[in-house]
């Protein structure tokens, strides 16, 4: 996968100065703006909507934070701010699909802007390349993960938090290979340890670091590929991997990334 | 006769312990939050999934199936139950008996429920006197929560030993015929070729006796005991959130404030006069701050610690233990909630359930997971009560962790939790 072009993204604001409307606003997110790791994976899902050609436009510099780490965090004045903030821009813009990648921001729109005004049908990257591939739209003949071993780590706000756990299985048996679950997975499955703000701060005092428990239930497995999908879980077990000194023999791909290295983009 | 009046002064005592619980009940639950009620018929559908269908502790499948033949054997048995009082209070003997084949099935099966939940209770007694099992240890498990996790097991074996003893007398003293069906009572009349004697006879009456007023103490032990998810649990579950587990509780009075911040034409305005309401502590400090939910949820857990055994916090060593923090309100709400109710709202003990109870450490590691949340069996929301409490640390006290405060500026000051600017968002475009 080449990462030096510069892919073409529509902006909401161009589109609207020309009188178009997009059907999807793509919400980016923090991470997916600004984490280096996590660029990729943004990288790789608007890959696949201009391979798929679906109208969308991201916000750019007009999108700005949810407010969910906030809210989590317990500042219910700091999240209410951003989120009629936000609020306000989408309804500028006339948005009704909002395309999420993160779990936590697709959580927010979908459950919690409601309560402010914001009635937006919001939609998880899974959901749609799930129903992508059922109506055959997005087709995967590639065979490069045929001799791989892939488990799939849910992640608290698509799972629990949302019910989300055939979608991303789903997805996952486009690709060519091998998959294995983890003794904990679907509603059972255990948190990377990053959710409620805990991505930003220090973890309490205790015998051991949840991501490094959780990369144990990986190991376990045999899966010489984690897929993810959600930025702070690929923080985390990326920094398991690296713990356990397994960087080398074990990937960490989020679920975009698999289906646009084997769609070739 | 003379019976007859031992029973009924035996319930006038029952129903008047219970009506003064009741009474005590309701002057903690009046002192917390308003919470409005809605979609009786979606509760409905929830409540006999999760309670009556006992979907959730089946997540657990072993000692689920045994926990659901005692729910179900209770059922079943509080039909006998309530035909007892009638015969106490009338001096019938079976007043239920008109239901003719119907009456059969339920004795029947109460009959063999008993056998099967006696055998449950010997299980649960085993397993906590001799195995293992991690989820009964934890710093809010003290010897008190044993007791009384032992205490009322014994009564419900007690309970369902009175009652074979009882069946047994019955059938063995009327060999001619007699109302019902007992097929674990007349298997035991024939292996021990019982026939009617003095020995059956009162075999009979004492356990009619042992068993009704077991249950009468029963009922008035339990409302103090963490047992009181016998009657809690299904109210609990009826009363339970609807929405998903992702979403957090909206703060209106907030909204409000916000709302009016970002209008220009009420930001400055002078709050109209006359209007100085009493201004609402954000989030949870203490007792009173909680909602009726809250403390419901209390009352209905049974300490199984489910929760606390899949809490990531937990399971690698930190100090949260979300069964910890509902114990917790429980335990406040009998310390201060008397004071509250004699005194008025204005009562203090200079304590607080923060930082007297809970930690501020506990309330910093939850990741808000909602593993929980998602395994306790009767639908307690633990999450939603934590991140109260991080509001009012948050909003009252300025009191979060650094790191915390640190992405609060950074979202308020560039909309992220990262210090970028929100001109290089399209970057990820280029490289």
């Amino acid at each position: 996968m080449s990462t030096k072009e510069k892919i073409n993204v529509p902006v909401m604001a161009d589109l609207f100065a020309r009188g178009e409307k997009p059907e999807y606003l793509f919400w980016v997110g923090c991470a997916g703006a600004f984490d280096d790791r996590y660029k990729k994976v943004t990288r790789a899902f608007a890959k696949i909507l201009n391979h798929m050609n679906v109208s969308y436009a991201v916000l750019g510099t007009e999108e700005s934070c949810t407010g969910d780490p906030a809210r989590r965090a317990g500042n219910e004045m700091l999240f209410q701010m951003q989120a009629l903030a936000n609020i306000e821009v989408l309804n500028c813009y006339e948005v009704q699909m909002i395309l999420t990648i993160c779990p936590h921001c697709y959580n927010i729109f979908k459950n919690e802007y409601p309560d402010l005004g914001g009635q937006y049908e919001t939609i998880n990257y899974l959901e749609f390349l799930k129903e992508e591939i059922d109506k055959g739209t997005l087709k995967i003949d590639s065979d490069i993960f045929k001799n791989n071993t892939i488990t799939y780590h849910d992640p608290c706000y698509l799972g629990r938090a949302n019910g989300i756990y055939a979608a991303p299985r789903k997805v996952l048996d486009s690709i060519p290979s091998k998959k294995v679950e983890m003794a904990r997975n679907k509603s059972f499955a255990l948190c990377c340890g990053a959710g409620g703000a805990q991505m930003f701060k220090e973890a309490e005092k205790g015998d051991k670091e949840v991501f490094i428990e959780r990369t144990e239930d990986v190991l376990k497995t045999n899966a010489d590929i984690i897929a993810t999908a959600c930025p702070f879980c690929m923080t985390m077990m990326s920094d398991g991997l690296k713990y356990k000194n397994k960087e080398e023999e074990i990937k960490n791909l989020d679920i975009a990334e698999l289906i646009a290295e084997s769609l070739n983009l | 006769m003379s019976e007859q009046l031992i029973f009924i002064a035996a319930l006038i005592i029952t129903l008047g312990v219970f009506t003064y619980t009741v009474i005590r009940l309701a002057s903690f639950f009046r002192l917390t939050r308003p919470l409005p009620v809605k979609n009786i018929d979606k509760r409905i559908g929830v409540m006999m999934k999760v309670a009556i269908g006992q979907t959730k502790i089946f997540r657990f499948p072993v000692i689920g199936l045994l926990h659901a033949l005692v729910f179900w054997g209770f059922c079943v048995i509080l039909i006998g139950s309530i035909e007892m009082v009638i015969d106490g209070i009338t001096g019938t003997e079976h007043a239920l008996k008109f239901l003719g084949s119907v009456y059969d099935i339920i004795m029947a099966s109460g009959d063999i429920f008993a056998v099967i939940i006696a055998a449950a209770i010997i299980v649960f007694l085993v397993r906590r006197f001799f195995l293992h099992v991690r989820r009964f240890s934890g710093i809010e498990m003290t010897h008190k929560s044993h007791r009384d996790a032992n205490f009322a097991l014994t009564l419900i074996l007690l309970l369902m030993l009175t009652l074979l003893g009882m069946n047994i007398g019955y059938v063995a003293g009327h060999p001619g015929g007699y109302e019902g069906v007992y097929p674990a009572s007349k298997a035991i009349v024939t292996l021990f070729s019982l026939s009617t004697s003095d020995f059956t006879h009162s075999l009979y009456k004492i356990n009619w006796w042992a068993h009704i007023l077991t249950i009468f103490f029963f009922a008035n032990y339990l409302p103090y005991s963490k047992h009181f998810h016998v009657f809690m649990s299904v109210p609990n579950v009826f009363l339970s959130r609807l929405e998903p587990l992702g979403k957090l509780p909206n703060m209106d009075s907030i909204t409000e404030e916000v709302r009016s911040m970002l209008d220009p034409e009420t930001a400055y305005a002078e709050s109209p006069a006359g209007e100085e309401e009493q201004i609402e502590r954000f989030g949870v400090l203490d007792i009173e701050d909680i909602n009726w939910k809250n403390y419901l949820d209390s009352l209905a857990c049974t300490q199984c610690g489910r929760c606390t055994s899949v809490c990531p916090a937990n399971i690698t060593g930190k100090k949260l233990s979300p069964r910890k923090i509902i114990m917790n309100v429980r335990e406040r709400m009998n310390e201060k909630g008397p004071g509250l109710v004699k005194n008025g709202k204005e009562y203090t003990d200079n304590k607080s359930l923060i930082r007297d109870y809970i930690t501020e450490e506990e309330l910093w590691a939850c990741t808000t997971c909602n593993a929980c949340a998602q395994e306790c069996p009767i639908n307690i929301n633990h999450p939603t009560l934590i991140v109260e409490m991080r509001r009012y640390l948050v909003m009252e006290e300025a009191a979060a962790p650094g790191e915390l405060n640190a992405i609060f500026t950074n979202i308020e000051n560039n909309g992220a939790p990262w210090q970028f600017s929100p001109e290089d968002r399209l970057l990820w475009t280029e490289k």
